[in-house]
């Protein structure tokens, strides 16, 4: 077995999972952890659907964001994506949608406050980088042959919309379509730093242990998502996009003094602005990189590779739940429940609850970046095995999981798990704002001390970091010749 | 069927931007969440409601997530007035030429940090704070927000004052629990042995009887320091007339609604400067918070 590389390849992440999980913070600091957890169930099976006035205001808004950020997304993505060859191009989508979109709102927010161009600007940059990155990719699929059919002198436009554009029409909705399922997600975390969308109403029934509130939004919130493709259907779509600015809330003014002083003050590095010379710019870089910069690296590529690899058996054990190949259809329906709420809900959603319950370590960050990512690879796993004929005298059960299906499917596995490996280093990052301290804590507690110059350094070296792991996960898939269709 | 819908949807799109436009000059506050949400906005729509009766002028409040966010909306002049604790206070007046701390609290005078533990650390109140030193190392601890003068500035500046060390050197986890109740419901439950919070918090939730006092006590309490301020930006008689700035001092320093002044809870303004603040600047500077 050691002959086959993708299994020397999963052995080796594995064991460097262990070593790490040897240095990672394991641990659950509160004095009652499972009584919170019950409280926290009973409050979702008691949901208080009328506890705020604003609840209904904040989906609404939450909705908007999404629609709004991601029809921008999609719309500079797009052209992005047909100038995609050069290497500045790619390489300014990379570094777009390597910052999160938290980390995005947190920039946003200094200059121009609590407008809804925070929110908007916040989805649609690392949107569009997605965007352009996807397009290009299915754009590059498309059949060449209508394109050699068509008459000499057929002008660049027509031809890229006669003969590229109906071969990849199909996929490019159906990916922008599952983009709005995240644009969703991402829309109500923005509450968490001060949006006015579903997080804001969350964070604050989470953290005075009102449970049954917050239930009560989870709910609505999974409603939402499952539901998409009842209320989102192509031809209401375009009247979506044009409603949805109007209910964006009116938020603050935008004064622009403010926007010209963050670019030409707030972020040039102190020492330059008070005039400190080299030396002065050397030992606070030196400080920056030593205190923050190097623990958070340290914690975040830890966190991420132990998330990772529990991801991965998380969602082998999970794909079953929703396989034809086992059980009946009353499991499998609950199964269907299990992984859809799992992947709903947004990880920095998940660990802030378990966060909360269980007490600040990198354990309720692991279980929840797993749960996640695990619900989304074994929904995927999971379908990939119900289009699989076996024999009809194939071995049933445990046999059949070990010999017939794993074995089967474990490349497209793989494939899926790299994939994802930089959008967990990505949420990674961002969970520090709750406490861990990876690079998010230090991005955080520079900005509670109003020091961008620090904050900016850190976002870019978050930036530089998904960038290299970004890299690393797609050499890897082609070395193993991984194929997937992406996710996110 | 589906136009009529879309008529619908586009006609109530219409109403809703028309009822979300607001008369251009609206006085906007806000105020530092170092409390549960739903008592910040219960307290300031009461102070909003005051504020527009005496001003005779739209005042709105707004809540924010984080103790930078109310600074960064201040110096944004997205908000021109902001209940501010010490320490963000100084932050924003640093940022904000021209803004003057105009009224504090009675008890912002002489605030106080209370060091709380959960008692089945066994630790024992103490009259000075290196009677502790023994016991506290090696607890996990729990300030409150990162910006927090009461829960992190003073704490922090006494921690390395008696140990001489980093409060990760001491402790074996240290935390931010984001706000004074979280500290308390925190160190109450066990999820953190030891944790630092603001005395009026503590001693309000007392009076409520909201605390399990087999379970948490006080066991050491700060010197005085002066704390929690409204600060007014230096613009705001250009923007909403000559004299504002003095309309509005007076209207805090005149506010004696029982009720209202029980949430915050003070037992009346008085008058502040930013001269007041000087020892929460040099005390911030010290530990590198300001540069």
């Amino acid at each position: 077995m050691l002959s086959y590389p993708t299994v020397r390849t999963s052995l080796a992440f594995l064991a460097i999972a262990v070593v790490g999980l040897a240095f990672a913070d394991i641990s659950i600091t509160a004095a009652n952890p499972w009584r919170d957890l019950g409280n926290f169930f009973l409050g979702v099976v008691t949901p208080n659907f009328f506890s705020s006035e604003g609840l209904l205001t904040a989906l609404l808004r939450t909705v908007a964001f999404a629609f709004v950020g991601v029809a921008l997304g999609s719309f500079f993505g797009f052209f992005l994506a047909l100038a995609y060859r050069s290497w500045p191009v790619r390489t300014f989508c990379a570094f777009i949608r390597a910052i999160h979109e938290l980390f995005w709102a947190l920039i946003f927010l200094q200059f121009f406050g609590f407008h809804p161009l925070t929110g908007v600007l916040a989805i649609a940059i690392p949107y569009a980088g997605i965007f352009a990155k996807v397009y290009s990719e299915i754009l590059d699929e498309a059949d060449p042959d209508p394109g050699r059919l068509l008459p000499p002198g057929t002008g660049r436009i027509s031809a890229f919309l006669y003969s590229k554009i109906p071969d990849c029409w199909a996929q490019m909705r159906t990916y922008t379509a599952y983009r709005l399922e995240c644009g969703l997600r991402s829309s109500a975390i923005l509450g968490f730093v001060g949006l006015p969308t579903l997080g804001f109403y969350l964070e604050a029934s989470f953290s005075q242990g009102l449970y049954s509130d917050a239930g009560a939004m989870l709910i609505l919130f999974y409603v939402l998502i499952a539901t998409l493709p009842l209320w989102v259907r192509p031809r209401l779509i375009p009247f979506y996009v044009l409603g949805a600015p109007f209910f964006l809330g009116e938020g603050l003014p935008i004064v622009w003094g403010n926007v010209q002083r963050f670019f030409t003050q707030d972020i040039i590095p102190s020492p330059i602005r008070n005039g400190e010379g080299v030396a002065g710019l050397m030992s606070w870089a030196g400080d920056l990189m030593v205190e923050q910069a190097l623990p958070g690296i340290w914690n975040t590529v830890v966190l991420t590779q132990v998330a990772l690899v529990v991801t991965g058996i998380l969602a082998l054990l999970a794909f079953p739940l929703i396989s034809n190949h086992f059980g009946g259809p009353v499991r499998r329906t609950t199964g269907h429940i299990l992984l859809v709420i799992g992947r709903s809900t947004p990880e920095y959603i998940l660990a802030y609850i378990l966060l909360q319950l269980w007490g600040p370590s990198m354990l309720p960050a692991v279980i929840a970046l797993a749960l996640h990512n695990g619900a989304i690879i074994g929904h995927l796993i999971g379908k990939q095995t119900n289009t699989l004929q076996l024999r009809p005298d194939a071995t049933t059960g445990f046999s059949r999981y070990t010999w017939e299906l794993v074995p089967r499917v474990y490349r497209s596995f793989l494939a899926f798990l790299f994939y994802r490996w930089e959008i967990i280093m990505r949420e990674t990052a961002i969970l520090g704002i709750l406490g861990i301290y990876t690079l998010g804590f230090y991005v955080d507690s520079a900005i509670q001390n109003i020091q961008f110059d620090k904050a900016m350094i850190l976002i870019l070296i978050t930036a530089a970091l998904n960038i290299g792991i970004d890299t690393l996960g797609r050499f890897i898939r082609r070395k193993l010749a991984l194929q997937t269709m992406p996710t996110c | 069927m589906a136009i009529n819908r879309i008529r619908k949807f586009l006609v109530s799109s219409v109403l809703l931007t028309t009822a979300f436009t607001a008369s251009a000059e609206t006085f906007v506050f806000t105020a530092i969440p170092d409390e549960d949400e739903t008592k910040l906005v219960e307290r300031f729509r009461g102070v909003a409601d005051y504020l527009s009766e005496q001003l005779d002028a739209e005042v709105r409040y707004i809540p924010v997530k984080s103790y930078a966010a109310a600074v960064s909306a201040f110096r944004n002049n997205q908000v021109q007035l902001a209940w501010f604790g010490g320490l963000s206070g100084v932050q924003a007046r640093r940022l904000v030429p021209g803004s003057e701390a105009i009224a504090q609290g009675v008890e912002d005078e002489a605030f106080e940090t209370y060091f709380i533990a959960n008692t089945s650390t066994g630790i024992k109140p103490a009259e000075e704070f290196s009677e502790l030193t023994d016991e506290l190392k090696g607890k996990t601890f729990t300030f409150g927000s990162k910006g927090s003068t009461s829960g992190r500035l003073m704490p922090e500046y006494y921690i390395r004052e008696t140990f001489g060390d980093k409060p990760e050197d001491v402790f074996s986890r240290v935390g931010f629990s984001g706000n004074h109740t979280r500290t308390l419901r925190l160190v109450e439950a066990g999820t953190y042995q030891v944790g630092a919070l603001n005395f009026q918090v503590w001693q309000k939730e007392l009076g409520d009887g909201n605390i399990d006092t087999d379970a948490v006590e006080v066991i050491w309490k700060t010197p005085a320091y002066p704390d929690y301020q409204w600060t007014i930006r230096g613009d705001v008689d250009e923007r909403f007339g000559e004299g504002f700035k003095g309309r509005v001092k007076e209207a805090l320093l005149n506010l004696k609604d029982p009720a209202l002044l029980e949430s915050f809870p003070r037992s009346g303004f008085i008058p502040a400067s930013n001269d007041d603040y000087e020892p929460i600047r040099k005390t911030a500077e010290e530990i590198g918070i300001l540069d």
